[in-house]
């Protein structure tokens, strides 16, 4: 049996309870809101892209520890980045999630490592990939909030 | 179907609870336990403790087997062969309405199977409603509504421009009496209220509120889903026009719920859903409906599950009701009690008076979080919005934690609960 503490590692509880890059994003130019209907949680990501990368990323609402945490962490690593390696890690990142870390390359998620005990748990898939597909959709566009239903 | 009533009680009787409930009406909680399979179990290591009862209760072995058993021996459709199968059939799942009359006070043919609360409300709005309400004309619910009783009265009310009108709820969870009085009006063409929330607890006083609005001319329809299984309902005590509940609910199997409604309402409706056993004849010109209740259960219904219903019915009517509600509500005050002990607990509403639920907010610990520490614990909770987002928007949280009880669950549970709850603090101080 996994412990709670691979779900909760101490940098998923430090970026829930302080997440980073928390608040509204000055000068915004894609911008997507995330809901989970099975909770009512409800994020919103906004992003400043300039010359095919994304220069600043913030994101505001309300939710879990995990998707607080997961938002938070996605913010401090999409910086610097184009939407195709968002794309690229996205898909890392949600087998990482869904299937565990033995089916990826850790190494190449960096921090995100720290949400591999959330396989263990899938109810709680949608929580950690929420921000991510809020992302996403604010990158490729399409204004209907995204849902993880 | 005397005879058959006869033997069944028998049964009933030969039971250990019924036995025991005659002489000494001794309520033995540990004993209903141990007749759920499902309750045996351990979950991540450590025995389950069942708490998410308001979204569904277990079904003791009688109910279970009364399921198996009808396949095993009687299946048929109903209604139809002339074959001893559906004779038997059509004798058992008539036989479950019978029942379900009996407990509710009315006449089998005020007793309409559907899938559960949701669709006997859909078929209210959809009939009585859609013939009733107009444009300009207000529909009322309460602030307090599952979204099953909410969601098809806003959907009539977009279909015929009419208003829907929220009777709102007081800081304490009850609901504001004083504004229903007033939002009653000369345009209300209907009441829907639940009889229990599902998310806070609060017991509605139907009869009181069927009274003022009856004295308005004012139909009422009332949501049992979660009030038929801790309180019962007497539909002639309780005054209603329309009462919907779930079979699930209340130890019965899913796919099976129950609309009641006034004979000469349900005479007036029009059919919902066409198609076979709702008709006597049909031309290419014309159909002629069938007879109540048979006019509003189109095509082949779900026959194991009311059996199933009828079984969870005679096994509730076994046990000793009024130790049943005063276990309840003895457990209720110590949960509550309990709870309130934790530093940095919250419970969402203190209605005058509760039934079978609590909704907690553990700090500033989101209800997600909390629900998934308990979950390690052998703990099963509801974290969410309960399906009645607007109630969550009026106490300003997008979620809580919520602990629901039935007759099965005891103190330990309880303190298996509060066990988890401390174990959450610790982890997200």
């Amino acid at each position: 049996m996994s412990e709670l503490t691979d779900l909760y590692q101490e940098v998923v509880l430090d970026h829930g309870k302080r997440p980073r890059n928390f608040g509204p994003l000055e000068g915004a130019t894609h911008r997507a809101e995330g809901l989970n209907p099975l909770c009512g949680d409800r994020i919103t990501v906004q992003a400043r892209v300039d010359g095919g990368v994304v220069r600043d990323v913030r994101f505001e609402g309300s939710g879990c520890a995990i998707s607080k945490a997961s938002a938070s962490v996605m913010t401090g690593f999409a910086k610097g980045k184009t939407p195709a390696e968002i794309d690229a890690v996205f898909e890392q990142f949600h087998r990482l999630v869904t299937e565990g870390p033995e089916t990826v390359d850790a190494a190449s998620l960096g921090k995100l490592a720290v949400f591999g005990g959330v396989h263990e748990y899938p109810t709680r898939v949608k929580c950690a990939s929420l921000a991510w597909h809020a992302l996403r959709q604010a990158l490729h566009g399409g204004a209907d909030p995204i849902s993880t239903e | 179907m005397r005879a058959l009533d006869e033997k069944r009680q028998a049964k009933v009787a030969r039971r250990g609870i019924a036995v025991d409930a005659r002489p000494e009406r001794r309520f033995d909680p540990e004993r209903l336990r141990a007749e759920f399979p499902i309750l045996r179990q351990r979950v991540h290591g450590q025995p389950l403790v069942y708490l998410d009862n308001a979204a569904t209760t277990q079904r003791p072995r009688a109910v279970i087997d009364a399921i198996a058993r009808f396949y095993e021996e009687d299946n048929a459709n109903v209604h139809r062969g002339v074959h001893l199968l559906s004779e038997r059939a059509t004798k058992k799942y008539d036989g479950a309405r019978v029942k379900v009359a009996r407990a509710i006070g009315a006449d089998p043919r005020e007793v309409i199977f559907v899938r559960g609360t949701t669709e006997g409300v859909n078929l209210v709005a959809q009939t009585f409603g859609r013939t009733r309400v107009g444009a300009g004309d207000e529909v009322l619910v309460t602030e307090m509504e599952h979204h099953s009783n909410l969601v098809p009265w806003q959907m009539l009310c977009q279909e015929k421009q009419a208003h829907l009108r929220v009777v709102p709820v007081t800081d304490a969870g009850d609901l504001d009496l004083d504004a229903l009085e007033r939002l009653l009006g000369p345009r209300t063409r209907l009441l829907a209220v639940t009889q229990v929330s599902n998310a806070l607890g609060t017991v509605n006083p139907i009869p009181r509120i069927v009274e003022r609005a009856h004295a308005k001319g004012v139909p009422v329809l009332v949501d049992g889903a979660q009030g038929m299984p801790h309180l019962g309902f007497d539909v002639r005590a309780m005054g209603a026009d329309f009462y919907a509940f779930s079979g699930h609910k209340m130890y019965g199997p899913t796919g099976i719920g129950v609309l009641w409604g006034r004979r000469e309402h349900l005479e007036a409706m029009p059919p919902w859903q066409g198609g076979g056993d709702m008709i006597l004849s049909v031309t290419f010109d014309k159909t002629i409906y069938n007879a109540l209740p048979y006019k509003f259960e189109a095509g082949t219904p779900a026959i194991a599950e009311a059996v199933g219903l009828g079984a969870a019915l005679d096994w509730l009517q076994g046990i000793d009701r009024e130790a049943l509600v005063a276990h309840e509500r003895e457990l209720l005050a110590y949960a509550a009690e309990a709870l309130a002990a934790v530093p940095g607990l919250r419970i969402v509403g203190t209605p005058r008076e509760r039934a079978g639920v609590i909704s907690f907010l553990l700090g500033d610990v989101h209800p997600h979080d909390v629900g998934t520490v308990l979950d390690r614990h052998g703990v099963a909770i509801r974290a969410g919005h309960h399906c009645a987002q607007p109630l969550m928007q009026r106490y300003g949280v997008p979620a809580t934690a919520r602990a629901s009880f039935a007759a099965y669950n005891t103190r330990a549970d309880v303190d298996a609960l509060v066990r988890g709850l401390h174990a959450g603090r610790e982890m997200f101080a």
